[in-house]
C-alpha cells in the first residue's frame, strides 16, 4: 500500500485529475440515469470538445515554454471565416482550402512569434493584440453576416465517422473502430512497459509488478470500454482520430525529442537554457507557429461542425484551452506540464459541461462551477507542492 | 556565569521523515558575537527559524529563554517585538523601492495609515549614518551593490531596536572588501551592546570576529568553543567538528604536468551592455595550458564573470573586441552553440539562475548542453540518457535517491555537481568555472576541488574563477588577477599568498 501511495503522490496532479475525471463520469452517469455514457452521447462529448482539446495541446506547449496565447479563439474564428469564404464563395476545392487555412494559421503564429521571440514583447501583450485584431478581421471577412452552405464532403470528412463499419468481423459493432481500439490499447500498454523498464533500471520509484499489471489492465480496459461504446454507435468520430494522432505525436515530441527538451528548458529557466546552447528565440518562435497551426485546425473543425462561419466563432476558446492546461498540471511559471495532462484537463471540463447540460443546469451556474473547478484544481496543486517541497 | 541574552534548551524539530534538530542547545551571552558553524544541512537555518518564530511555538520541542524569560513566538512579529531580528541569506529588500521605504517597510512612520515622509527620511538618514552608508535615503535598492544592500538590511534591523541580530551567511555574496566592512560594523554594534549570531561558512571571518562558536552537525550540538580575549581559533578543530572527520587535506594533492597552450585570449575588451562607453574588460590577454588549472582572482566588479561570459559566445557585453585562440588557431564564437561546438564550456556562478532547470530531473539537466550525444535524428534516447546520468551520479558522488530526482530538492553542493556533470558530459577541452564552491559546505568543496584536479589530469584546460583566496592558492597552478577590468598581475603558485593577491586585486588601474 505504501508503494502505491508514493507512486500516487509522485504523479498526484495528473493521476489526481484522472481520478477526478473518473469520479465526474461516475457521478453524472448516476445523476443522468445512464444518459452520459450512452454511445450517442459519448460520441457527442468528443465532437463537442475536440477542438478545445486540440487547442489545449498547443496551449500547454505554449505554457510550458513560459508563454501564454490569448489569441487562439480569434485565430480559430478568423481561419474559419476564411475557409468558408474560400469554399462557398470562391469554390476552392475543400482539400486545397484546408491546406491554405493551415498555412494561414502558421503564418499568423509566425507573425506573433516574431514579436515575442525576436523583438521581445511579452506574449501576453502580443497575443492580446492578436485577440482583438483577429476578431476584427473575422468580422471583416464575413462582412458582418455569416457564411453557410459548406461542401458536404468537407463536413463528412471532418465531423463524420470512420469508414469500415463492415469488415466482416462482427455485425453489431463498428469493425475498424474495434481494431483501432485494440491497437491504441496495445500501444498504451507498450509505452507503460517501456517507461517502467527505464524506471526499474535507473529511476527507483517503479510500481511493483503486480500493481503495474493492474495499472496496465485498467488502462487497456478503459480504452476498450470507451471503444466499445463508440463502436456500438457509429464508430470513432474523425475528430477523435485526429486528436489521438496529435496526442501521440506531440506527446512524443515533448517527451522524446531534442526540440521538446528545449521547450521545457526554455520555460523552466531561460537563462540557463541559453547558456547551455539552446536557441531559445527559435524555440519560442516555433511554439507560436505551432500554436497558430493548431488554432487554424480547430477553426476548420468548428466551422465544419457549425456548418457555417459566424463572427463569434471561437470566442473564449483561449480561456478553455488555458484552463484545461492548468487543470491538467501545467505550471503558470513555465517548465512544467504534459500534453496528456492538458487533454485530461480538457476532458474534465468537457464532461462536466456535458453532464451539467444534461441535467439542464443553468448556463450561468455552469460557468461558476467551471471557474471554481479551475481555482480548486490549481489550489490543490499548490498545496501539494508545499507538502512535497519540504 | 555571564548573563545570557538567549538560551535555547534542548530544541528538537522534525519534518516528515527527517529529524532536523535533536536536543540542540545554544547559549548566547549579552553583547557577544556568537558564530554557528556547520555543514549545509546541519540544522543551522532550522535553528534560526525556530528562534525567529518562522516555525511557531508548538511545532518544535524545547524551550527558548530570552533575557531570562521563557518566550513562545507565534510568528516573526513576536520575535521582532522583543528585539530579535534575522537577516536572511536571500535579502528581503524590495528592489524598486527606496532605501528609506525599505528600512521602514512594515514599520512605517505613519499616523492613521498616512506616512510622514519627514520623519521617515530623518530617521533613515540617522540609521544610514550609523551603518556607515553615504547613500541618499531615496536611492533605489536596485541601484546599489549587494554589499550596500546588506548594510541597508542592518539599518532596517536597527530601526526595530534590535537587541540580538542574527545574520545567515551575511558575506556569502560579498567580496573581501565589503565583507570586512560588514564585519567591522558588527564589531561596532557589539561595542554598543548589541549581540549577534552569525552563521558562516567562512572560517577566517568567524575567527576574526567571534567570541564564541557553536558547532552543529547532523542536527546536534557538537560543542561550543568560548574564546578568551586575543585567543586564536583553531580552524582545524572547527572543521573537524563540522565534518566529523579530519580533513587531512582540504586541498587535494596535485602534481601538474601542463602541456602546450590550449586556450588563449588576446587583447580582449568588452563594453558594458547598457552604458556602452564603459569598458568592463579592458585589453586583457591570458592563456591556459593543457592540464593546467589557472585561477582568475578579483573583487566583485573586477570583470571576471564579464570576461568569462563574453568569451563564451558573447553572452555578455557590447562592442567586444579581441581574439580567441584555441590550439594556436583563431576561432570566432558568436553564439553559445559556437562556443560549445569549439569545445568551450562555462559553468555559471549562479547555478540556480543560470545553471539549472530546478523543476526538472538530474538526468535531464545533465544532458541539456549535449543532447546530441544521447539522441539520434533529434529523438532523445532516454535510456542512454539515464545510463549516462547514473554514471555521473556515481562518479561525482551526487547524493540523491536516483537520477529521476528533481534538482531543486538537492543541496547546494549536489546541485553544483549536477551543473559540473552537465558540462563534463559536453566534453569540452576548455572549462571556465565560475565560483563553483559558493554557498556549499566544506565536504562538498573538497570534492569539487578533486573534480577540478581530475579534469586537469585528463588534459583539459581549466580557468577557475573564485572570490575565496585560500582556495585559489590551494588549487591553481597560476593565478591571474583582475582589477577594474584590467589584468594587474600573473602569479605563479609558489609566489601566491593572500596578501600578494589582495594587493593586486585592489591595485588602481592606469
Amino acid at each position: 500500500m505504501e508503494v502505491l501511495r508514493t507512486a500516487f503522490r509522485k504523479n498526484i496532479r495528473q493521476s489526481g485529475m484522472l481520478v477526478a475525471l473518473a469520479l465526474i463520469v461516475v457521478l453524472f452517469q448516476i445523476l443522468t440515469d445512464g444518459v452520459l455514457l450512452r454511445p450517442g452521447n459519448v460520441s457527442n462529448v468528443i465532437q463537442q470538445n475536440g477542438y478545445i482539446l486540440i487547442l489545449a495541446i498547443g496551449m500547454v506547449i505554449v505554457i510550458i515554454s513560459g508563454h501564454i496565447d490569448l489569441s487562439v479563439g480569434s485565430i480559430a474564428g478568423f481561419v474559419g471565416a476564411i475557409s468558408a469564404q474560400l469554399m462557398s464563395k470562391n469554390d476552392v476545392p475543400w482539400p486545397a482550402a484546408i491546406v491554405i487555412c493551415l498555412i494561414i494559421g502558421a503564418l499568423i503564429g509566425a507573425w506573433q512569434g516574431f514579436w515575442i521571440a525576436y523583438v521581445g514583447i511579452p506574449s501576453f501583450i502580443v497575443t492580446l493584440a492578436g485577440m482583438l485584431a483577429f476578431r476584427g478581421a473575422t468580422i471583416k471577412v464575413l462582412d458582418g453576416t455569416s457564411i453557410g452552405r459548406l461542401p458536404a464532403e468537407f463536413r463528412r470528412k471532418t465531423t463524420g465517422f470512420l469508414p469500415g463499419d463492415d469488415m466482416g468481423l462482427t455485425d453489431s459493432l463498428h469493425n475498424l473502430t474495434l481494431l483501432l481500439g485494440l491497437l491504441f490499447a496495445a500501444f498504451a500498454v507498450y509505452t507503460q512497459i517501456r517507461e517502467r523498464r527505464l524506471h526499474v533500471k535507473y529511476g527507483g520509484n517503479a510500481l511493483p509488478l503486480q500493481w503495474f499489471a493492474v495499472k496496465c489492465a485498467a488502462i487497456a480496459a478503459a480504452i476498450m470500454a470507451f471503444t466499445w461504446l463508440l463502436a456500438k454507435a457509429e464508430g470513432y468520430p474523425v475528430v477523435l482520430l485526429i486528436l489521438a494522432s496529435l496526442l501521440i505525436l506531440y506527446g512524443f515530441i515533448m517527451k522524446q525529442t531534442v526540440l521538446g527538451r528545449h521547450i521545457y528548458a526554455v520555460g523552466g529557466n531561460q537563462a540557463a537554457a541559453k547558456l547551455s546552447g539552446v536557441k531559445s528565440q527559435r524555440v519560442s518562435f516555433f511554439v507560436f507557429v505551432n500554436m497558430g497551426l493548431l488554432a487554424a485546425l480547430a477553426g476548420l473543425l468548428v466551422t465544419a461542425r457549425l456548418n457555417s462561419a459566424v463572427a463569434t466563432a471561437g470566442t473564449n476558446f483561449e480561456l478553455d484551452a488555458i484552463a484545461a492546461s492548468f487543470i491538467g498540471g501545467a505550471s503558470a511559471s513555465g517548465g512544467v506540464g504534459t500534453v496528456f495532462g492538458a487533454v485530461v484537463g480538457g476532458l474534465v471540463m468537457g464532461v462536466l459541461n456535458n453532464g451539467l447540460s444534461l441535467k439542464s443546469v443553468d448556463v450561468s451556474d455552469q460557468q461558476i462551477i467551471k471557474g471554481l473547478l479551475l481555482l480548486f484544481a490549481v489550489a490543490f496543486d499548490v498545496y501539494n507542492k508545499k507538502k512535497v517541497g519540504r | 556565569m555571564a548573563d545570557l541574552i538567549l538560551e535555547m534548551r534542548e530544541i528538537s524539530k522534525s519534518f516528515p521523515g527527517v529529524k532536523a534538530l535533536e536536543h540542540v542547545t545554544l547559549e548566547v551571552r549579552q553583547g557577544e558575537i556568537h558564530a554557528i558553524c556547520g555543514e549545509n544541512g546541519a540544522g543551522k537555518s532550522t535553528l534560526i527559524k525556530v528562534l525567529g518564530g518562522i516555525y511557531p511555538h508548538g511545532s518544535y520541542e524545547g524551550d527558548i529563554l530570552f533575557e531570562g524569560e521563557a518566550v513562545q513566538f507565534k510568528d516573526i512579529r513576536g520575535s521582532e517585538a522583543l528585539g530579535i531580528v534575522i537577516i536572511h541569506q536571500e535579502l528581503a529588500l524590495i528592489p524598486q523601492l527606496s532605501v528609506a521605504e525599505n528600512i521602514f517597510l512594515g514599520n512605517e512612520h505613519a499616523t492613521r495609515g498616512v506616512i510622514s515622509w519627514q520623519e521617515t527620511v530623518k530617521h533613515a538618514n540617522e540609521l544610514l549614518a550609523r551603518v556607515g552608508l553615504s547613500e541618499k535615503s531615496d536611492t533605489l535598492i536596485v541601484d546599489m551593490g549587494v554589499g550596500k544592500q546588506q548594510l541597508v538590511e542592518i539599518a532596517k534591523a536597527l530601526s526595530k531596536r534590535v537587541k540580538l541580530l542574527i545574520l545567515d551567511e551575511p558575506t556569502a555574496a560579498l567580496n573581501e572588501e565589503d565583507s570586512q566592512k560588514l564585519l567591522g560594523l558588527i564589531l561596532e554594534l557589539k561595542a554598543h551592546g548589541i549581540a549577534s549570531v552569525i552563521i558562516s561558512h567562512k572560517l577566517n571571518e568567524v575567527a576574526q570576529v567571534a567570541d564564541a562558536i557553536t558547532i552543529l552537525r547532523d542536527g546536534r550540538t557538537i560543542e561550543t568553543i568560548r574564546l578568551e580575549k586575543g585567543q586564536r581559533v583553531d580552524e582545524e578543530r572547527i572543521i573537524r567538528g563540522m565534518v566529523g572527520r579530519d580533513l587531512a587535506h582540504r586541498f587535494p594533492e596535485r602534481t601538474s604536468v601542463p602541456g602546450e597552450t590550449l586556450f588563449e585570449v588576446k587583447n580582449w575588451t568588452v563594453h558594458h551592455p547598457i552604458d556602452q562607453t564603459r569598458k568592463v574588460v579592458d585589453d586583457v590577454s591570458l592563456h591556459v595550458r593543457r592540464g593546467e588549472i589557472v585561477g582568475l582572482a578579483g573583487l566583485i566588479g573586477a570583470g571576471r564573470t564579464e570576461l568569462a561570459m563574453s568569451v563564451f559566445g558573447r553572452s555578455y557585453g557590447a562592442h567586444i573586441s579581441g581574439q580567441i585562440l584555441k590550439g594556436g588557431k583563431e576561432i570566432t564564437l558568436r553564439t553559445v552553440s559556437d562556443a560549445i561546438k569549439n569545445g568551450i564550456a562555462y559553468v555559471t556562478e549562479d547555478r540556480k539562475r543560470y545553471g539549472l532547470h530546478l523543476m526538472d530531473t538530474i538526468s535531464r539537466n545533465v544532458s541539456l548542453a549535449a543532447l546530441g550525444k544521447v539522441s539520434a535524428n533529434y529523438v532523445v534516447n532516454d535510456r542512454e540518457e539515464a545510463v549516462n546520468a547514473e554514471g555521473f551520479r556515481k562518479s561525482m558522488n551526487i547524493k540523491a535517491p536516483s537520477v529521476a530526482s528533481v534538482v531543486g530538492k538537492l543541496s547546494g553542493g549536489n546541485q553544483q555537481k549536477v551543473v559540473l556533470s552537465k558540462w563534463i558530459f559536453a566534453d569540452p577541452d576548455v572549462l571556465i568555472i565560475d565560483e563553483p564552491t559558493r554557498g556549499i559546505d566544506i565536504g562538498a568543496k573538497s570534492e569539487i576541488y578533486g573534480i577540478l584536479n581530475q579534469l586537469a589530469a585528463d588534459g583539459k584546460a581549466v580557468l577557475f574563477i573564485s572570490s575565496e583566496l585560500p582556495e585559489l592558492i590551494g588549487v591553481c597552478d597560476r593565478i591571474y588577477v583582475l582589477s577594474e577590468g584590467k589584468l594587474t598581475g600573473e602569479i605563479a603558485r609558489a609566489d601566491a599568498d593572500q596578501e600578494t593577491l589582495m594587493r593586486y586585486m585592489t591595485m588602481d588601474r592606469g
